[in-house]
This record gives structure tokens, C-alpha cells and sequence, in this order.
């Protein structure tokens, strides 16, 4: 008798231990969603990454690399005018090594026929800033790939738990907590169109900074080394790799840099485009199609640009148009409908000076 | 490897499984090799250093040892043939033999000491004496200071006096004895153990158990609380004072006082308390370093409750040697016969404080503020000893002793006048410190204690609503704690409100803790000494 009441006393304990276990995961986990910064209205960069996941996987190019993409091509016009299926996984300040990252981290989920790269990247040899590496690294989904990319992304201070349970590094929010965190507790807006972040204002480019000399005008050694694994990557995977410079008039893109880029792709046999060349035969208008002074394109400028790089895409790499296919009208007639919807509604805001 | 790191949790971690995964013949020495692991992590260099004190101790001890049985056999066997007189001198010369071995353990190892702390102390100042005279100054010197090496100095020292005095056998096994010396949870800051405390569990094997394991667990926990909620945050606002005294004088200068006490209390105990749990969970018994010191009535009984393993240890192995030697007697006598009875006999206690107080000065620091300091506490000492026959009187006329007002009141004037010496700590100098010192009582306007001003040391509203809860957790903790343990109180607890107190308090660190990107790491306190 005793001994049955011992074991049953052992067992309620047991039981109650574990019901506490749960119950703090749960809190613990609780409070990571809600400490987590949702990026839904000041800085939206941070909720772009994950936004892929929820979309269809049907794209036959893929984008990476920093601002001057995702700010200044729109897939919605890749496809509507050319029946190119196309995605960007952007981010702000995207370094090289995250791009190949990223585009590991896609290559579990699809396989498509071309892979864009911004170049600009290729001017950062070392890790940056750490607000940008959780913008680029949170929202993707945990792989190898992912630890990978912190590792080599890791600034001073920075630590892979700290990416494992992101509450060690947002638990100071504790006291800074808005409307925003409980309404996106559960749930994100999408933020982009496919990648593509939209901005229909206007802000002329005028008195742009002049550029600085640089010590050394060579990229270093870890850019080159992360080019050569996204080149070897698409090679193994029989992807085509297109490397190319958006035509935003500032951060400055050095002769020297262009040189070292026209280079590479001569000597690895690659596309390289340097659009900055082509902004009179794109039809680029500084003063109305930029909204931050010449640093990234506005709607206006990004269709233009994105019909130059279509065009490229269809000529160069041979993509077919792909209009017609049932399965992938249907998707982009979904992405298309709030394009269109939300287009309107952004200029309508404007004509309005909200 | 701060204790405040995810690299020391992650080493705690690694640590208590593989020690209780191993065979348990095999867990002191593991915990040897994790002693040198941590160490070297920091430097390298340092295991050096330790190796050498280990060695250099442990020889001079075992060397000790085999004379001190070599001359009890042999006098035994001999002593029947020799007269008083030759027994005294056979004795005697034993004694300055013994005592030659002793002074090699001590200076090798306090020589070493001095060297690496002392050594660009003694250049600043003979170069302001060269200077003063139009000299020319000495360069400074590069040297390693290692980590926590006041504390294993102190500690191996310790062991060998004992060892000299017969109170502990010296130690046998070599490898034993090195994980006296570098025991990793007291290696950096404390406490300073014996020998004959500590080895009663160091050495033995231990099973996991969660009578030992779960309460270690809570105490580091409540450790990290006071460290990274209280200490850390607090730190802000001190460094914003003392890095711009110009600007901070009267009100901030008392502010400053008062949130470096606190500062220093929740980051001294904060780390002993994750020392002990940590030797808990691993079944080892440390000595407890503090008792609520800041309930202290007085400045003696505050000294017999902070850092209480540093007091006795200057109290064993300084003060009472020292009263007790022969040149002591003989001032004891010169005093008695010039001065009269009642100072004579008080002279030789002076002078063995002094000395007490001027070491513990400079073995917190090579600075005169540290010196200072140190004499701050034994002229207070002194004249809060030499006027206790008027408090006697005090006490008795108006019946306040005992009483509940009287008591807040000794405490706050302990805390206060603790604190106020503490200002040495923290300024650049010791003039500037009798300056903001002064400041405080000169040029004190309340207004600037307003929220609106302390925000302007670097820390917000919410911080300091964060502090003050904390200090009230703190406090009521500490009160609670005079009617015995208040974690063995919890355990009483059903399961599920245990669970419930110690992940709150875990929530608590994890929430409110002054740790991550954009907050600074800062080293414990007493890891510098």
C-alpha cells in the first residue's frame, strides 16, 4: 500500500514536472514571437527574406543580392511582358557570402534556369553591421546553409545562439513594445511582390556626393571567394549565373570595379551587365524615376529597368516566354491582381500627398 | 571567459555532464584539466604562472612536511640523551630551518605577485619622486598580470602556513593539491578557501543527485539575476559619473555612491553565489563569502560579513601572527612602560591593523586610492573602537539599543559610511575623490536626483523601475534570509509553485538582463585582484 502511494506520489510529481516544462517552453516561446521585431511598417527589409516561403515555387530566375535588386526590378513586369517567372530574395545589405547562402537555401525548394547576382556586394570583404545580417539571416529557414551564413556573417559580439533563441537578443524590446507587436503576433503582411519592394514617390537626384578615392580598388579575397562558389554552384546545378550592376547612381561604382568585374565574367565565361552604362537606352530619368536621389529606383524606374533586364534574360539566356502555362498563369494572376491593386492604391496615395 | 558569457554557460554546461558522465575515480582530476582549459582560454600564458605556484607550493609543503616528521622521529628517539638547553637550541635551529623553507614558498610567490601587480605602481611613483626633483622618468613596463592571481596566491599561501603551523597535513598527491590552487568556479574572484575546508569534498567522488545539482542550479541563477539585472545595468549610470566628474559633482556624486554600493554588492555576491552553485552542482562545498553584509550595525561586524573568506584570512594569517610576535611583545612592553597601560597595550593592536588594513588596500589594487581606502577603513575602525565606551553611555541613557528605529539607524549609517569609503574605488585619483566627497555636501541640490536627471546617465525610465524592483527582490531575499535558507524554504514549496518561482526568476534574467549586442560585457569586479 505504502509502496503504491510512493510511486503514485512519484508519478504526479513527474507529471507535474513535465507539465511545467511545457508550460515555460510555451511562455518561452510566447515571448520570442512577441519580442521578435515584426518589420511591418518603419523597416520592412526584415520581413522580406521569409516572405518566400509562402510563395509557389515556379520561377525560372532568381535575384540575390542587396537593394539595388530589390528595389529596382519588378517580377510582376518580368512577367507580364515577357512570361519570365522570376523572384527576388533580397535583402538590405546583403553580403556575398549571404547571397550564396540564400541561394543554397533555394536550391532546396526549386531549381531555376538563371541566377542573377548584384555585383555591388563584391565591395565587402568582412562582415558589417549586425542589424543587417538579422535582416538578411532571420527570415530564412534553419539549414546547414543557414548556420553556415551566420557563421561567416558573425560581427563582433554577435553569437549563433543569439540566432537560435532570437529572445536572448531582443529581450531589451521587453520595454519598448508597440501595437505593431501584438497585431503581428501570429501573422505577417507581405511586404514585396515577389521580392520586389515598391516605392512610387519621386525624389530627383541632384548633388550627389562626390565619390571617395579608395586605398585599394581590389575586391578582397573572400568577395572572390564567395563569387567562385556561386559560379561553381550554378555550374554543378546547371544553372546560368548573370552577373549584373543596377544602375543606381550611389553607393559609387568605381571604374576599377567594373573592370574587375568585366574580367571575371570574361574569364569564366559569364554575362556581365553593368546597366549604369545603359541608363539613356533603358530611358532612365534621374529626376523622376528615383524617390531617394538616385540611390534606388522608383516604380517608374524600376519597370524600365526591369523591361532591360527581361529583354536580356529572354535574348541572352534564352528563357522562354511561359505565358499560357495554366498552373503558372494562375500564380502570377494572384501576384498580379495585388500588384495592380496595390500600384493604384500607392499612387492614388501620392496623387493625395499621404 | 567572463562568467556573464555564453561561452562560460556553455563550459558549465560541458563540464557537469561529462563530470558526471565519467567514472567517478576520474572526477577530480577532469576537474583539474577543466581548471587549466578555462585558464588557458583566458591566456595561455597564465597556466604559467599557476603551474609555478602549484609546484612551488605544493614542494615547499611537502618539503616542510617530511623535515617536520624527520626531526619528530629523530627527536623523539633522541631527546633522551640531551639537556633542556640542547633540546632548545636543537629545537630552535629546526625552527629557523623550517621557517627558511616557509619564506621560500612566501616570496617566491608573493615576489611574483609583486611583480606582475606592483611593479608599474612602483615606477608611477618613484618616477613623480625623480620628477620632483628634475629627473628624468622610468618607462613603463609591459608585464602579463594573470587572471585571479591575488586570489590563488592567497589561498596556496594560506595552505603552506598551515602546513608550517601543524594545522593541516600537507597534501600527498601533487595533482591534488594543483586542483586546490585552480579549482575553476573560484579561480578568478573567490572566495579564497582553505585548504582544510575545501579538500573534504573536492577530491571525492560524486554522484548526480538533485539534493546538491537543483540547489546549485538556483544559486547560479540568483547569481546571474543580481549580475546581469542589477550589477550591469547599474554600471551604466556609474561609469556616466565617473568619467565625467566635472560635470557630475554634489546630488550625482551621492547617487553615484549609492549605486556603486549597490553595484559592487550585486556584483561581488552575484558572482560568489554562481562560484558556489557551481561547486554545489558539482557536489564541492565552498565557503560562503558573505551574510547579508549591508544588515551590518557596525563597520566591524560589516567586515565579519563581506568578503568574509578575505577577512580571515588577513585576520589568521596576518593579524594574529604579527600580534603575536616577539617584536610585538616587545613594543606591547615599550608601550606599556612609556605610554601607561591603557595605550601601551592598545599600540601593538594599532600597528597589526594598520598593517591588515594597508594590505587589503593594496591587494585590491595598485593605486593609492586602493591604499586610501583600506587606511579609511582602519582609522574608522579605530575610532569607532575607541568610542564605544561613549556609545556604551549613549546607549544607556536614552534606552535605544535594541530598538527598531536604532537599528535602521546603525545600518544606514553602516551602508552610508561603507559606501562613502567604497568612493575610492571608482575615482581617478585620490584627490578628485575627497573632491566629489566633498562636492556632496557642498553643492547638493536634490532637484538633480529628479528621474528627469538620472535619465541622463545612460539609462531610461524603465531601467530604473527595473533596478529599484530589483533592489526590493533583492532586500526582501536578504531579510528573508536571516531565518535560514530561503532556497531550502522554497523546496517546502508543491512542485509546480517551485517550478513556478524559479522559471520566473529565470524569465526574470532572461528579460531584464543587461547582456546581449549593444549592451557591454563587463568583467566581474573582483576578477581584476
Amino acid at each position: 500500500m505504502q509502496e503504491a502511494n510512493g510511486k503514485k506520489r512519484k508519478r504526479i510529481r513527474a507529471l507535474t514536472l513535465l507539465s511545467c516544462l511545457m508550460a515555460a517552453v510555451l511562455i518561452l516561446a510566447f515571448l520570442t514571437r512577441l519580442l521578435e521585431p515584426k518589420y511591418m511598417s518603419d523597416v520592412v527589409e526584415g520581413a522580406m527574406i521569409a516572405e518566400y516561403y509562402g510563395a509557389e515555387k515556379c520561377h525560372d530566375v532568381l535575384f540575390i543580392g542587396d537593394c539595388e535588386l530589390y528595389e529596382n526590378i519588378t517580377p510582376a513586369v518580368l512577367w507580364e511582358e515577357y512570361g519570365i517567372s522570376s523572384y527576388i530574395r533580397g535583402s538590405a545589405q546583403q553580403l556575398i557570402w549571404q547571397s550564396y547562402y540564400l541561394l543554397e537555401d533555394t536550391l532546396r525548394y526549386e531549381k531555376p534556369k538563371v541566377v542573377v547576382f548584384n555585383v555591388l556586394a563584391m565591395q565587402y570583404d568582412e562582415p558589417q553591421k549586425e542589424a543587417y545580417n538579422r535582416m538578411s539571416i532571420e527570415g530564412i529557414r534553419w539549414s546547414p546553409a543557414k548556420v553556415r551564413n551566420i557563421l561567416a556573417s558573425e560581427t563582433e559580439g554577435e553569437h549563433l545562439i543569439e540566432y537560435v533563441f532570437p529572445l536572448l537578443r531582443y529581450h531589451s524590446r521587453i520595454t519598448q513594445l508597440g501595437a505593431e507587436d501584438w497585431k503581428y503576433l501570429f501573422h505577417r503582411d507581405p511586404v514585396t511582390y515577389s521580392g520586389y519592394y515598391m516605392r512610387v514617390d519621386v525624389r530627383p537626384a541632384e548633388n550627389l556626393p562626390p565619390a571617395k578615392p579608395l586605398g585599394d580598388y581590389r575586391f578582397g579575397d573572400n568577395a572572390y571567394a564567395y563569387l567562385d562558389k556561386i559560379r561553381e554552384k550554378c555550374e554543378e546545378e546547371g544553372i546560368e549565373l548573370v552577373l549584373m550592376k543596377a544602375p543606381s547612381l550611389y553607393p559609387y561604382w568605381y571604374e576599377e570595379w567594373d573592370e574587375q568585374m568585366e574580367n571575371y565574367a570574361q574569364e569564366h565565361d559569364l554575362c556581365y551587365i553593368n546597366f549604369l552604362d545603359r541608363t539613356e537606352e533603358i530611358g532612365l530619368d534621374y529626376r523622376t524615376d528615383t524617390y531617394d536621389a538616385g540611390l534606388h529606383l522608383n516604380l517608374s524606374g524600376a519597370e524600365k529597368l526591369t523591361r532591360a533586364v527581361g529583354s536580356l534574360l529572354a535574348e541572352r539566356c534564352g528563357l522562354t516566354d511561359r505565358r499560357g502555362d495554366p498552373a503558372l498563369d494562375a500564380i502570377w494572376a494572384k501576384r498580379l491582381a495585388r500588384y495592380h491593386a496595390d500600384v493604384e492604391a500607392a499612387y492614388a496615395a501620392l496623387a493625395e500627398g499621404k | 571567459m567572463l562568467f556573464a558569457s555564453y561561452e562560460f554557460i556553455g563550459f558549465l554546461i560541458l563540464t557537469f555532464l561529462v563530470y558526471y558522465l565519467i567514472p567517478r575515480r576520474w572526477q577530480w582530476g577532469f576537474l583539474l584539466l577543466a581548471g587549466y582549459i578555462f585558464y588557458a582560454l583566458a591566456d595561455p600564458r597564465y597556466l604559467l604562472f599557476i603551474l609555478f605556484t602549484s609546484a612551488s607550493i605544493y614542494g615547499c609543503g611537502r618539503w616542510l612536511a617530511a623535515r617536520k616528521a624527520a626531526f619528530r622521529e629523530r627527536f623523539a628517539r633522541e631527546k633522551e640523551g640531551l639537556d633542556r638547553e640542547r633540546k632548545k637550541a636543537w629545537k630552535a635551529a629546526e625552527g629557523k630551518a623550517q621557517k627558511r623553507i616557509l619564506l621560500l614558498g612566501l616570496l617566491s610567490n608573493l615576489g611574483i605577485l609583486a611583480v606582475t601587480k606592483y611593479t608599474n605602481f612602483a615606477i608611477v611613483n618613484v618616477n613623480a619622486i625623480r620628477t620632483a626633483f628634475g629627473g628624468s622618468a622610468l618607462p613603463m613596463v609591459d608585464l602579463l598580470v594573470p587572471m585571479g592571481i591575488s586570489f590563488y596566491t592567497f589561498q596556496s599561501i594560506g595552505y603552506l602556513l598551515d602546513v608550517y603551523w601543524d594545522k593541516i597535513s600537507a597534501e600527498k598527491n601533487p595533482l591534488k593539491f594543483a586542483l586546490f590552487v585552480s579549482f575553476f568556479p573560484q579561480l578568478v574572484q573567490g572566495p579564497i578557501s582553505r585548504f582544510g575546508d575545501l579538500s573534504k569534498t573536492l577530491c571525492i567522488p560524486h554522484a548526480p543527485s538533485a539534493e546538491h545539482i537543483v540547489p546549485g542550479l538556483e544559486r547560479i541563477l540568483w547569481g546571474y539575476f543580481k549580475k546581469l539585472v542589477i550589477a550591469d545595468r547599474m554600471l551604466v549610470a556609474v561609469k556616466a559619473i565617473i568619467a565625467d566628474p566635472d560635470t557630475y559633482g554634489g546630488a550625482f556624486a551621492f547617487a553615484g555612491m549609492l549605486f556603486y554600493a549597490l553595484e559592487l554588492y550585486a556584483d561581488f555576491t552575484g558572482g560568489i553565489d554562481i562560484t558556489i552553485g557551481t561547486a554545489q552542482v558539482l557536489g564541492i562545498e565552498v565557503t560562503e563569502n558573505f551574510r547579508r553584509p549591508y544588515f551590518s550595525k557596525g563597520i566591524k561586524e560589516y567586515w565579519k560579513r563581506w568578503h568574509i573568506t578575505m577577512g580571515t584570512w588577513f585576520t589568521d594569517y596576518i593579524f594574529y601572527p604579527m600580534s603575536v610576535s616577539g617584536g610585538m611583545q616587545k613594543l606591547n612592553k615599550w608601550g606599556r612602560k612609556h605610554l601607561g597601560d591603557r595605550i601601551g597595550k592598545r599600540l601593538p593592536v594599532y600597528l597589526c591593523s594598520f598593517a591588515v588594513w594597508f594590505t587589503t588596500g593594496i591587494w585590491h589594487g595598485a593605486s593609492w586610492n586602493f591604499i586610501v581606502w583600506g587606511l579609511g577603513n582602519f582609522v574608522v575602525i579605530m575610532i569607532s573602537q575607541e568610542l564605544e565606551p561613549l556609545y556604551d553611555r549613549f546607549h544607556k541613557r536614552f534606552a535605544v539599543e535594541g530598538r527598531t528605529p536604532w537599528k535602521i539607524f546603525q545600518v544606514v549609517r553602516t551602508v552610508l559610511l561603507m559606501s562613502l569609503l567604497r568612493m575610492f574605488d571608482c575615482y581617478r585619483d585620490v584627490p578628485l575623490t575627497f573632491r566629489m566627497m566633498g562636492s556632496m555636501f557642498t553643492s547638493f541640490h536634490i532637484r538633480d536626483l529628479a528621474l528627469s536627471s538620472l535619465t541622463g546617465l545612460g539609462l531610461g525610465a524603465a531601467d530604473y523601475g527595473i533596478l529599484l524592483a530589483g533592489t526590493i527582490l533583492l532586500t526582501l531575499v536578504s531579510l528573508a534570509g536571516r531565518k535560514g535558507s530561503v532556497r531550502a524554504r522554497i523546496m517546502t514549496f508543491p512542485v509546480a509553485a517551485q517550478c513556478a518561482v524559479w522559471f520566473g526568476l529565470f524569465l526574470l534574467v532572461i528579460l531584464f538582463g543587461y547582456y546581449g549586442i549593444g549592451y557591454e560585457s563587463s568583467q566581474f569586479i573582483y576578477n581584476q585582484f
